[in-house]
């Protein structure tokens, strides 16, 4: 571990971790945001995400190609969200609940299905080196990019656009707004959720291909201690804008690469408390965010449920 | 008439459509005869003495947890956080078991009791004052607070409170033989199901039959109108989450005290994740939580006979609770039309 950069270690893993550990934050939360916008909450993305890692696995090992890996875990988190808004949309069926029942669904779904995947070493998703300038081993290993957070980039400056400036993006935030303007312009608010609801669970799903087929690189039960949860805590910090979901993943990544950091240079004291270090910073941001008294800034008009 | 029927059939008809949709799984992707699995779930759970005193004793946690999404659930709030607040009252419990060791075992458990409820309920009143406060939206925060309290129960498990001598499984010292709450006279069942049965009979009656009770119920229905009645909705939003909460965490010291002896890993085993299914299945209702979570402390106990038996994966029993969690959530849209489609007929 040393090779003569000693403290500096700790900054440069947590620039690796940001890189690495954000990219399924960045896709789940630019899901979440989507779903959101228009004015529903999806709390099963956590579900998802075990889904699409477990299928991604599955497929990869079957297959030969995590490529197509990346895209089954996708269609099965279109499918999960299609389930998701198809029971929301009945009516007297609360969607927070329906998403607890839908991330425990998910999460033992995985569990079931995923067992024999446990064990067996499916081809992994490849890697970018953008480390080639530099002769320390530990900035190499930081600059290698896997092609899905350069995807999970361009995606949140996408969605970003297509949500301001597009006729679609316009009747997913009319939605979300106000079910009366969107009835008057004659959109169908049921299908618009549908859609949007849909097309978030398929992002998540791919941030799930990316736990087991990049970043961790395996799949076990383990594999998403909350990740999923905490990218939708995320869009509230980020007040429901795509470029800033990116951002604040970036920061949580780096929050979540804190304990394998400071292990690595040998600091083994208070590890377990590290560990607990994104989901305190998640709970801080909330608060520091959130109001009492007044609706949030940027929160869709109706989503009565994040207050 | 048609209402009292309709709360029973509509659950029977999602629970019905549960198992059909877990047959077809079990058919389709493991090979396995549903009416096979069926059969040995049932004998798993209940088909003879042994197996329903082990189903009595996993209903007893869950009992417990249930009570922790049920009592906030009252006054409109959804908190999930009850694995949190069991893990915390197990570690409190068994810090409090080792720091009291020597006295008579009547107190040490007693302080056990103590410290995990007043650990388990400040976990959850953390959530509601957090909601009421701040506006942080509970749910939410309630799970962020499980997922650190198990990150507290490993630093403490593999640090402060290790035992050097629990080495493939890192544990607490142990709270000694002495001070373990026993079984009830005449069975394998330990004490924490009496526990939980006399908490849910305490909720039922503080919330049917006292002003306390009635208060929750109008902050429950309109939040607005119990501020104009004059009620302090942050007290009783804080007094409702701290007694789901101690409820948590007294399973938590249940299990300590009654199974395992000591604080480790497995305190975190999916009693809280259950008792959020069994608390939406009982609606919310104290009364209703002890049946219902005996019928899925069945459904956990018959996971091991299906895993010999059929080689289930254990996550079976898990895929099946999703589902009927799911099913009973979508099944909340038949209320009002069963009957009058029997009508129209």
């Amino acid at each position: 571990m040393d090779s003569g950069i000693g403290l500096w270690g700790v900054p440069l893993a947590m620039l690796a971790g940001a890189i690495r550990v954000s990219t399924p934050f960045i896709f789940v939360s630019l899901g979440e945001c989507l779903t959101e916008r228009s004015g529903r909450i999806n709390l099963g993305l956590e579900g998802t995400l075990m889904m699409g890692a477990m299928s991604a696995y599955g497929t990869s090992l079957a297959s030969g190609s995590p490529w197509l890996g990346v895209l089954v875990a996708a269609l099965v988190g279109v499918l999960l969200g299609a389930l998701h808004a198809g029971i929301c949309q009945l009516p007297r069926v609360n969607d927070i609940a329906t998403g607890i029942g839908l991330m425990l669904f998910g999460t033992g779904l995985a569990f079931f299905l995923g067992k024999p995947y446990i064990q067996p070493k499916a081809p992994n998703l490849g890697a970018i080196e953008f480390g080639w300038w530099s002769s320390v081993p530990q900035v190499r290993q930081a600059l290698q990019v896997n092609h899905l957070f350069v995807v999970g980039i361009l995606l949140a400056f996408a969605l970003a656009w297509a949500l301001k400036n597009t006729r679609w993006g316009l009747i997913v935030r009319l939605a979300g707004e106000s079910v009366d303007a969107a009835l008057a312009i004659g959109a169908s608010v049921g299908r618009v959720r549908l859609v949007a609801t849909a097309v978030g669970g398929g992002f998540a799903g791919i941030g799930g291909a990316f736990l087991s087929l990049y970043y961790p690189g395996s799949w076990n039960e383990g594999l998403s201690s909350g990740q999923g949860l905490m990218a939708v805590a995320l869009v509230i910090f980020a007040r429901w804008e795509p470029v800033r979901c990116l951002w604040a993943s970036l920061l949580f990544g780096a929050a979540g690469a804190i304990s394998p950091a400071l292990q690595s240079i040998g600091v083994t004291q208070g590890y377990y408390l590290f560990s607990a270090a994104p989901y305190v910073l998640t709970l801080a941001l909330m608060i520091a965010t959130c109001s009492p008294e007044r609706s949030l800034r940027g929160a869709p008009g109706e989503l009565g449920a994040v207050r | 008439m048609g209402q009292a029927l309709e709360r029973i059939a509509v659950p029977m008809l999602a629970l019905l459509a549960s198992a059909a949709l877990f047959g077809l799984l079990l058919a389709i992707y493991q090979r396995v005869d549903p009416l096979e699995a069926f059969a040995l779930m049932y004998q798993g759970a209940f088909g003879s003495w042994f197996s329903f005193q082990n189903t009595l004793s996993r209903a007893a946690p869950l009992i417990l947890t249930a009570l922790c999404t049920a009592l906030p659930a009252r006054l409109g709030l959804v908190i999930i956080g009850n694995e949190g607040a069991l893990v915390v009252g197990g570690v409190a419990a068994a810090a409090a078991g080792i720091a009291a060791g020597s006295a008579p075992p009547l107190v040490v458990q007693l302080a056990m009791a103590i410290a995990a409820m007043i650990a388990g309920g400040a976990w959850i009143a953390l959530a509601g004052g957090l909601r009421q406060f701040r506006g942080v939206n509970e749910t939410i925060s309630s799970l962020l607070l499980t997922y650190i309290a198990i990150a507290l129960m490993n630093h403490f498990v593999e640090g402060p409170l290790r035992d050097p001598s629990s080495l493939n499984k890192p544990s607490t010292w142990p709270i000694g033989d002495a001070n373990m709450i026993g079984p009830i006279p005449g069975t394998d069942v330990h004490w924490g199901l009496v526990y939980g049965i006399v908490a849910c009979l305490i909720c039922y009656v503080v919330q049917r039959f006292t002003t306390w009770g009635f208060a929750m119920q109008v902050i429950g229905g309109n939040p607005k109108t119990a501020r104009m009645m004059g009620l302090d909705v942050r007290r009783y939003v804080l007094l409702a989450c701290a007694a789901g909460g101690a409820a948590a965490g007294l399973a938590g010291m249940v299990e300590v005290a009654a199974v395992h002896g000591k604080a480790n890993a497995s305190l975190a085993v999916g009693y809280g994740y259950a008792g959020i299914l069994v608390s939406f299945l009982a609606r919310h209702h104290p009364l209703a939580i002890v049946p219902v979570a005996i019928l899925l402390g069945g459904l956990s106990a018959s996971g091991g006979l299906l895993q010999r038996r059929l080689d289930l994966p254990d996550a079976a029993v898990v895929v099946l609770q999703g589902i009927i969690f799911v099913a009973i959530l979508a099944s909340e849209t038949l209320y009002g039309r069963l009957g009058r489609k029997a009508e129209a007929r």
